[in-house]
Protein backbone atom coordinates (compact mmCIF):
# COMPACT_ATOMS: atom_id res chain seq x y z
CA UNK A 1 0.00 0.00 0.00
CA UNK A 2 2.63 2.30 0.93
CA UNK A 3 3.96 2.37 -2.84
CA UNK A 4 0.66 3.11 -4.15
CA UNK A 5 1.16 6.10 -6.56
CA UNK A 6 -0.85 9.26 -6.01
CA UNK A 7 -1.03 12.83 -7.64
CA UNK A 8 -1.45 14.93 -4.39
CA UNK A 9 -1.01 14.46 -1.07
CA UNK A 10 -2.66 16.58 2.12
CA UNK A 11 -1.38 16.83 5.45
CA UNK A 12 -4.58 16.58 8.14
CA UNK A 13 -1.78 15.36 11.18
CA UNK A 14 -2.81 17.11 14.50
CA UNK A 15 -6.30 18.39 13.25
CA UNK A 16 -9.48 17.37 14.71
CA UNK A 17 -13.37 16.43 13.54
CA UNK A 18 -14.45 17.59 11.05
CA UNK A 19 -11.13 19.10 9.58
CA UNK A 20 -9.71 16.18 8.04
CA UNK A 21 -12.80 15.70 6.41
CA UNK A 22 -12.95 19.20 5.16
CA UNK A 23 -9.68 19.51 4.00
CA UNK A 24 -10.13 16.31 2.03
CA UNK A 25 -13.18 17.52 0.09
CA UNK A 26 -11.75 20.51 -0.27
CA UNK A 27 -8.68 18.88 -1.74
CA UNK A 28 -10.59 16.33 -3.92
CA UNK A 29 -12.45 19.46 -5.39
CA UNK A 30 -9.63 20.56 -7.18
CA UNK A 31 -8.50 17.92 -8.54
CA UNK A 32 -9.64 15.19 -11.45
CA UNK A 33 -11.49 12.42 -11.45
CA UNK A 34 -10.03 9.33 -11.25
CA UNK A 35 -6.84 10.82 -9.66
CA UNK A 36 -5.66 9.51 -6.35
CA UNK A 37 -5.26 11.77 -2.73
CA UNK A 38 -3.11 10.23 -0.56
CA UNK A 39 -3.86 11.86 3.14
CA UNK A 40 -2.36 12.02 6.49
CA UNK A 41 -3.98 12.26 9.92
CA UNK A 42 -3.57 11.20 13.06
CA UNK A 43 -7.70 11.88 14.44
CA UNK A 44 -8.68 8.62 15.47
CA UNK A 45 -12.04 9.34 14.39
CA UNK A 46 -10.84 9.92 10.76
CA UNK A 47 -10.77 6.24 10.17
CA UNK A 48 -14.57 5.46 10.39
CA UNK A 49 -15.62 9.16 9.12
CA UNK A 50 -12.95 8.56 5.80
CA UNK A 51 -15.02 5.58 5.47
CA UNK A 52 -18.82 7.25 5.75
CA UNK A 53 -17.27 10.14 3.84
CA UNK A 54 -15.98 8.20 1.00
CA UNK A 55 -19.39 5.91 0.90
CA UNK A 56 -21.45 8.92 0.75
CA UNK A 57 -19.26 10.99 -1.92
CA UNK A 58 -18.61 8.04 -4.35
CA UNK A 59 -15.07 8.24 -4.16
CA UNK A 60 -13.08 5.12 -3.42
CA UNK A 61 -11.44 4.60 -0.54
CA UNK A 62 -8.26 2.50 -2.39
CA UNK A 63 -6.70 1.93 1.19
CA UNK A 64 -6.01 2.74 4.63
CA UNK A 65 -2.58 2.21 6.64
CA UNK A 66 -1.62 2.90 10.19
CA UNK A 67 1.93 3.37 11.75
CA UNK A 68 3.51 5.27 15.18
CA UNK A 69 -0.74 7.27 15.38
CA UNK A 70 -0.67 8.55 11.65
CA UNK A 71 -3.33 7.25 9.37
CA UNK A 72 -2.70 7.37 5.51
CA UNK A 73 -5.59 6.95 3.92
CA UNK A 74 -5.56 6.78 -0.31
CA UNK A 75 -8.85 8.38 -2.19
CA UNK A 76 -9.62 8.01 -5.68
CA UNK A 77 -11.67 10.71 -6.62
CA UNK A 78 -14.74 9.64 -8.36
CA UNK B 1 -24.05 6.13 -2.74
CA UNK B 2 -27.74 7.22 -3.34
CA UNK B 3 -28.42 9.59 -6.60
CA UNK B 4 -30.95 11.86 -5.04
CA UNK B 5 -28.79 14.55 -2.83
CA UNK B 6 -29.70 14.04 1.02
CA UNK B 7 -30.67 16.85 3.03
CA UNK B 8 -29.78 17.88 6.69
CA UNK B 9 -32.07 20.85 8.42
CA UNK B 10 -31.43 22.31 11.40
CA UNK B 11 -32.23 24.76 13.76
CA UNK B 12 -29.39 26.72 15.52
CA UNK B 13 -31.58 28.06 18.80
CA UNK B 14 -28.02 28.81 21.12
CA UNK B 15 -25.85 31.16 20.78
CA UNK B 16 -22.76 29.90 23.75
CA UNK B 17 -19.47 28.83 22.05
CA UNK B 18 -20.00 25.04 23.63
CA UNK B 19 -23.81 25.46 21.68
CA UNK B 20 -22.43 26.80 18.44
CA UNK B 21 -20.21 23.88 17.45
CA UNK B 22 -22.72 21.44 16.64
CA UNK B 23 -24.28 23.02 14.08
CA UNK B 24 -21.70 24.09 12.48
CA UNK B 25 -19.74 20.79 12.26
CA UNK B 26 -22.77 18.98 10.98
CA UNK B 27 -23.64 22.04 8.51
CA UNK B 28 -19.71 21.30 7.30
CA UNK B 29 -19.56 18.12 7.24
CA UNK B 30 -22.79 16.63 5.56
CA UNK B 31 -21.93 19.73 2.69
CA UNK B 32 -18.39 18.12 2.73
CA UNK B 33 -20.21 14.74 1.57
CA UNK B 34 -22.25 16.82 -0.77
CA UNK B 35 -25.57 16.92 1.03
CA UNK B 36 -28.17 19.73 0.31
CA UNK B 37 -27.72 21.92 4.16
CA UNK B 38 -29.60 24.59 5.55
CA UNK B 39 -29.39 26.14 8.85
CA UNK B 40 -31.89 28.14 10.54
CA UNK B 41 -30.36 30.42 12.99
CA UNK B 42 -32.62 31.63 15.54
CA UNK B 43 -33.17 33.04 18.92
CA UNK B 44 -30.01 33.46 20.78
CA UNK B 45 -28.07 31.20 17.69
CA UNK B 46 -28.88 34.07 15.04
CA UNK B 47 -25.47 35.90 16.96
CA UNK B 48 -23.89 33.15 15.44
CA UNK B 49 -24.23 34.87 11.91
CA UNK B 50 -22.63 37.91 13.12
CA UNK B 51 -19.60 39.04 11.44
CA UNK B 52 -17.59 39.02 14.76
CA UNK B 53 -18.58 36.10 16.95
CA UNK B 54 -18.69 36.62 20.43
CA UNK B 55 -19.78 33.47 21.91
CA UNK B 56 -18.85 32.52 25.44
CA UNK B 57 -18.79 29.68 27.64
CA UNK B 58 -20.78 29.32 31.24
CA UNK B 59 -19.12 26.81 33.55
CA UNK B 60 -21.65 27.80 35.84
CA UNK B 61 -24.43 26.88 33.59
CA UNK B 62 -22.46 23.86 32.98
CA UNK B 63 -21.67 22.30 35.90
CA UNK B 64 -19.91 19.30 34.37
CA UNK B 65 -17.54 20.75 32.49
CA UNK B 66 -13.94 19.65 32.83
CA UNK B 67 -11.78 22.87 33.92
CA UNK B 68 -8.57 22.07 31.89
CA UNK B 69 -5.60 24.03 31.60
CA UNK B 70 -4.08 24.24 27.97
CA UNK B 71 -0.28 25.05 29.05
CA UNK B 72 2.39 23.59 31.60
CA UNK B 73 3.32 20.03 31.44
CA UNK B 74 1.09 16.87 30.64
CA UNK B 75 0.51 16.46 34.22
CA UNK B 76 -0.63 19.67 35.00
CA UNK B 77 -2.78 20.42 31.88
CA UNK B 78 -4.41 16.43 32.54
CA UNK B 79 -5.81 18.36 36.19
CA UNK B 80 -9.30 18.39 36.24
CA UNK B 81 -10.34 21.91 38.41
CA UNK B 82 -12.72 21.66 40.93
CA UNK B 83 -14.90 24.50 40.54
CA UNK B 84 -17.45 25.27 43.21
CA UNK B 85 -20.64 26.28 41.49
CA UNK B 86 -20.59 29.29 44.15
CA UNK B 87 -17.19 30.54 42.79
CA UNK B 88 -17.87 29.78 38.83
CA UNK B 89 -21.90 31.83 39.33
CA UNK B 90 -19.94 34.77 41.34
CA UNK B 91 -16.56 35.17 40.51
CA UNK B 92 -16.86 38.33 37.91
CA UNK B 93 -15.24 37.48 34.64
CA UNK B 94 -14.95 34.05 35.43
CA UNK B 95 -16.95 32.85 32.30
CA UNK B 96 -14.53 35.06 30.08
CA UNK B 97 -11.66 33.57 31.56
CA UNK B 98 -13.65 29.99 31.09
CA UNK B 99 -14.15 31.34 26.79
CA UNK B 100 -10.59 32.44 26.72
CA UNK B 101 -8.76 29.00 28.19
CA UNK B 102 -11.30 26.87 25.84
CA UNK B 103 -10.72 28.65 22.83
CA UNK B 104 -6.87 28.22 23.37
CA UNK B 105 -7.24 24.82 24.11
CA UNK B 106 -9.53 23.86 21.07
CA UNK B 107 -7.37 25.67 19.18
CA UNK B 108 -3.78 23.62 20.66
CA UNK B 109 -5.98 20.33 19.81
CA UNK B 110 -6.76 21.35 16.78
CA UNK B 111 -10.09 22.05 16.40
CA UNK B 112 -11.43 24.56 13.91
CA UNK B 113 -12.75 28.06 15.28
CA UNK B 114 -16.58 28.38 14.60
CA UNK B 115 -15.55 30.99 12.39
CA UNK B 116 -13.64 28.94 10.28
CA UNK B 117 -16.16 25.91 10.00
CA UNK B 118 -18.88 29.16 9.11
CA UNK B 119 -16.73 29.65 6.50
CA UNK B 120 -16.08 26.55 4.72
CA UNK B 121 -20.28 26.06 5.62
CA UNK B 122 -21.18 28.39 3.09
CA UNK B 123 -18.01 27.82 0.94
CA UNK B 124 -19.49 23.89 0.42
CA UNK B 125 -23.05 25.10 -0.28
CA UNK B 126 -24.62 25.28 2.78
CA UNK B 127 -27.28 27.55 3.38
CA UNK B 128 -27.58 30.17 6.53
CA UNK B 129 -31.01 31.47 7.09
CA UNK B 130 -31.71 34.02 9.57
CA UNK B 131 -34.94 33.77 11.56
CA UNK B 132 -36.36 37.50 10.78
CA UNK B 133 -38.56 37.54 13.18
CA UNK B 134 -35.57 37.05 16.01
CA UNK B 135 -33.26 39.65 14.03
CA UNK B 136 -36.14 42.41 14.45
CA UNK B 137 -36.96 41.64 18.44
CA UNK B 138 -33.08 41.65 19.00
CA UNK B 139 -33.02 44.64 16.85
CA UNK B 140 -30.04 43.10 14.90
CA UNK B 141 -29.82 44.60 10.62
CA UNK B 142 -28.90 42.03 8.27
CA UNK B 143 -26.00 44.34 7.29
CA UNK B 144 -24.93 42.96 10.98
CA UNK B 145 -24.49 39.68 9.31
CA UNK B 146 -21.60 38.08 7.32
CA UNK B 147 -22.47 37.81 3.21
CA UNK B 148 -24.29 35.20 1.75
CA UNK B 149 -26.85 34.82 4.87
CA UNK B 150 -30.92 34.24 3.60
CA UNK B 151 -33.55 36.02 5.82
CA UNK B 152 -36.39 33.30 6.48
CA UNK B 153 -38.98 32.71 8.38
CA UNK B 154 -40.75 29.34 10.12
CA UNK B 155 -42.64 28.31 6.70
CA UNK B 156 -38.64 28.58 4.96
CA UNK B 157 -37.66 26.12 6.91
CA UNK B 158 -40.26 23.81 6.89
CA UNK B 159 -40.53 23.51 3.49
CA UNK B 160 -37.24 22.58 3.41
CA UNK B 161 -37.22 20.44 6.50
CA UNK B 162 -39.87 18.31 5.25
CA UNK B 163 -37.75 16.91 2.44
CA UNK B 164 -34.99 16.23 4.99
CA UNK B 165 -33.52 13.01 5.81
CA UNK B 166 -32.14 14.68 9.04
CA UNK B 167 -33.64 17.00 11.03
CA UNK B 168 -32.35 18.82 14.10
CA UNK B 169 -32.93 21.27 16.65
CA UNK B 170 -30.19 22.29 18.57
Amino acid sequence: MSDTAFDQELDCRGLLCPLPILKAKQAVDGMAAGQVLRMLATDPGSVSDMQAWTRQTGHELLGHQEGDGVHTYYIRKS
Amino acid sequence: MRNEKRRLAIIASQGSLDWAYPPFILASTAAAMSWEVAVFFTFYGLTLLKKKITAKVSPSANPAMPMKMPFGPQGFQRIDWPMPNFLTANLPGFDHAATALMRQTFKKKGVATIEELRTLSLAAGARLISCQMTAEVFGFKHEDFIDGVEKGGAATFLEFAAEADVSLFI
